[in-house]
């Protein structure tokens, strides 16, 4: 058995224990480069190790299984790696080296101790909710990824990163109250919380027993919902994520996806097409909540007056616009909205860097959307902002047109489908006026003459940044290289996700390697666990 | 047991409600207490017998009465355990980043500031 599907845990984790150590010893000074150098090359690593994984999935017939201390069936703990979990984990890896980079090249590392700590813990915890094959692990993994989170959120203690933080931490404990509920629930109706048995028994689960499971997968998705901000639950993301270190920010873009990536997960595995009393239990509720989402995001983009809660709710936006193809459960469907969320995360991510980049040259007046100072390069910082922008909005040529171009050609042609066509093509104007909007003010409305600057840093003396070299930019203009790429690979890349949404969508492949035939499809033996695995 | 979680998810939720931090804390800790008497009962409780599966105690299922060895099912334990670890740590989180909000903002209200009353 190899032991690569676990790789993605244990790096993180043993990395952010080694950054302890570093801290104790690097007290006296000098701690601090090897620090750095460690974590960059930690996050490369996991990237490389995406890049492996992906083509190891892609390789495979069938989801690898890493079984947890060997224990057989259903019993232990697994990790399954499939195409889905190895594409979000080469995703993860991506986010978070972009945005370690530009926190090491912005020195927003330094405002307190363990930052890098932290940020491999968020990592680890994101990488185990999307290898973990059982309910209650993704629950353990969601909680680290949350409590790394937390800290994350409210590092460097500013008076706004605290008043979020406390509406994030208290929103997001009472999720996992909620998680817990629906894992009872649903241990209560079926006996198991691995997911491949638990697809398993739900299929023959009898109808008596219908509202239990029922009421336990809206609850999941309720507590996915939450975590991914679509409508009504997303009220803490843009202004979390307005207050928040701007790299984190950026990791956080990939945060907002493991909720996503739970709801794709566990309603087509356990409450997808084939789950008897809980067929397609989510579809109605899914398919509104995305398109409002979606809507509501966008009409939140054009009416916020500062540029971070605006990508703030451009990123709910394309949360609503990737889970309307999911919500249609139908595989081209599925593949063109996994294909938007791999752009969505790239392009936010290096969004909100790029709003730090251009923030933090306009002295006062921050990331306002009000008449303000030049940046001191504005061609330099224009041209990333105007690729970011055309990233974001999903305009031609970049990777975000082909998703959505993916998704209205895979709309079905009843009344859904007309409903996904206007949504997302009003939401995309709407986002486009935001964007242009906020360009034309931050790098066009600008003073000329210094004596008529309110915030001129030379006559106020107000602190002032050091102008963005290329290197600072450099992790942005990584970022959307990466969304450029996207698009020129756009061919490989959708054979990537058709391939993972067949995968997805008949899921025998995946039950048959997790219980590896120790679980009966009996809806008798309900509570027991069934005989032939254990030694 | 049912009137007891309801009684504490009822209490939990008023409390969530409330606008000053401490008695949002004192909410979600009634209802972390509600979800592990939750979990419990939904793991269908068995007094007095051990938590070892034995030869023949497979079919020992819900509802079956003593057609088999019966067995007490260790994994609503664990999971209440687990639930309690980790709820723990988040109360503590939660109190010390409530206490910190309260020294750098000066209120103790949800929203980092006294509501605004307006003049009648």
């Amino acid at each position: 058995m190899s032991h690569l599907a676990i790789a993605p845990i244990l790096l993180p984790l043993l990395t952010a224990m080694l950054l302890v150590v570093l801290q104790a010893l690097g007290r006296a000074g000098g701690g601090r480069r090897r620090q750095r150098t460690l974590s960059v090359a930690s996050a490369a690593s996991f990237a490389a190790l995406g890049v492996l994984l992906v083509a190891r999935a892609d390789g495979a017939a069938a989801p690898e299984v890493y079984r947890v201390g060997a224990w057989p069936g259903p019993f232990g703990i697994v990790l399954v790696l499939d195409r889905l979990s190895a594409l979000m984990l080469l995703l993860t890896g991506l986010v978070a080296l972009g945005a370690m980079l530009h926190a090491v090249r912005q020195r927003s590392d330094q405002r307190a101790h363990y930052f890098h700590t932290l940020f491999h813990l968020q990592v680890a915890g994101i990488a185990g909710a999307f290898l973990t094959g059982d309910l209650f692990n993704l629950f353990v993994f969601f909680e680290l990824l949350l409590i790394a989170s937390y800290c994350l959120l409210v590092y460097g203690g500013t008076v706004a990163r605290i008043r979020s933080g406390l509406h994030y931490v208290v929103l997001n404990l009472v999720g996992s109250s909620l998680f817990l509920v629906a894992a009872g629930t649903l241990y209560g109706a079926t006996g198991t919380l691995n997911m491949a048995e638990l697809a398993v028994r739900t299929a023959a689960l009898p109808a008596a027993d219908a509202g239990l499971v029922r009421a336990g997968a809206l609850l999941l998705l309720v507590v996915f919902a939450l975590k991914a901000a679509v409508v009504p639950l997303h009220f803490w993301l843009p202004s979390t994520y307005a207050a928040v270190n701007p790299a984190v920010a950026a990791l956080f873009a990939i945060m907002t996806k493991v909720g996503v990536y739970g709801i794709v997960r566990v309603h087509t595995l356990a409450f997808g097409p084939d789950a008897g009393v809980a067929t397609l239990v989510a579809a109605p509720w899914l398919l509104p909540a995305a398109l409002v989402t979606l809507a509501l995001g966008a009409l939140g983009a054009l009416a916020s007056r500062r540029l971070r809660p605006m990508q703030g709710y451009l990123l709910v936006m394309s949360v609503g616009t990737m889970l309307a193809p999911v919500a249609l459960f139908d595989a081209s469907a599925l593949s063109a909205g996994l294909y938007y969320l791999v752009h969505s995360t790239l392009a936010s991510a290096a969004m909100f860097l790029v709003a730090d980049l251009v923030a933090r040259e306009r002295g006062g007046v921050d990331d306002e959307l009000v008449r303000g100072p030049a940046v001191a390069r504005p061609a330099l910082l224009g041209a990333i902002f105007f690729a970011g922008a055309v990233a974001v909005a999903g305009l031609p040529p970049l990777a975000g047109f082909v998703g959505k171009a993916l998704i209205l050609a895979a709309a079905p042609s009843d009344g859904r489908g007309w409903w996904l066509w206007a949504v997302t093509l009003g939401g995309s104007l709407v986002a486009l006026v935001a964007l242009a909007r906020a360009g034309s003010t931050l790098f066009w409305n600008t003073y000329r003459d210094r004596d008529d600057d309110p915030f001129d840093p030379v006559v106020h003396g107000a602190p002032t940044a050091a102008p963005a070299t290329a290197g600072m930019v450099a992790p942005a203009v990584g970022l959307l290289a990466l969304v450029v790429a996207l698009t020129a690979l756009a061919g490989p890349v959708t054979d990537y996700t058709t391939a993972t949404a067949a995968q997805l969508l008949a899921p025998q492949p995946y039950l048959d390697a997790v219980l590896d035939g120790a679980v009966p499809a009996d809806g008798g033996a309900r509570r027991a666990g069934a005989g032939g695995g254990a030694p | 047991m049912t009137a007891a979680i309801g009684l504490l998810t009822a209490l939990g939720v008023y409390l969530l409600l409330r606008a000053r931090t401490f008695a949002v804390i004192l909410g979600l800790m009634m209802l972390s207490y509600a979800v592990n008497l939750f979990l419990l009962a939904m793991g269908r409780l068995r007094g007095s017998v051990p938590p070892v599966l034995t030869a023949g105690a497979e079919a020992a299922g819900a509802g079956a009465t003593g057609a088999a060895v019966p067995y007490a099912d260790p994994v609503p334990q664990a999971l209440i355990l687990t639930a309690i670890v980790i709820g723990f740590a988040m109360s503590a989180f939660v109190i010390v980043l409530a206490m910190r909000a309260r020294i750098a903002l000066g209120t103790d209200h949800v929203d980092g500031h006294e509501p605004v009353r307006r003049p009648r």
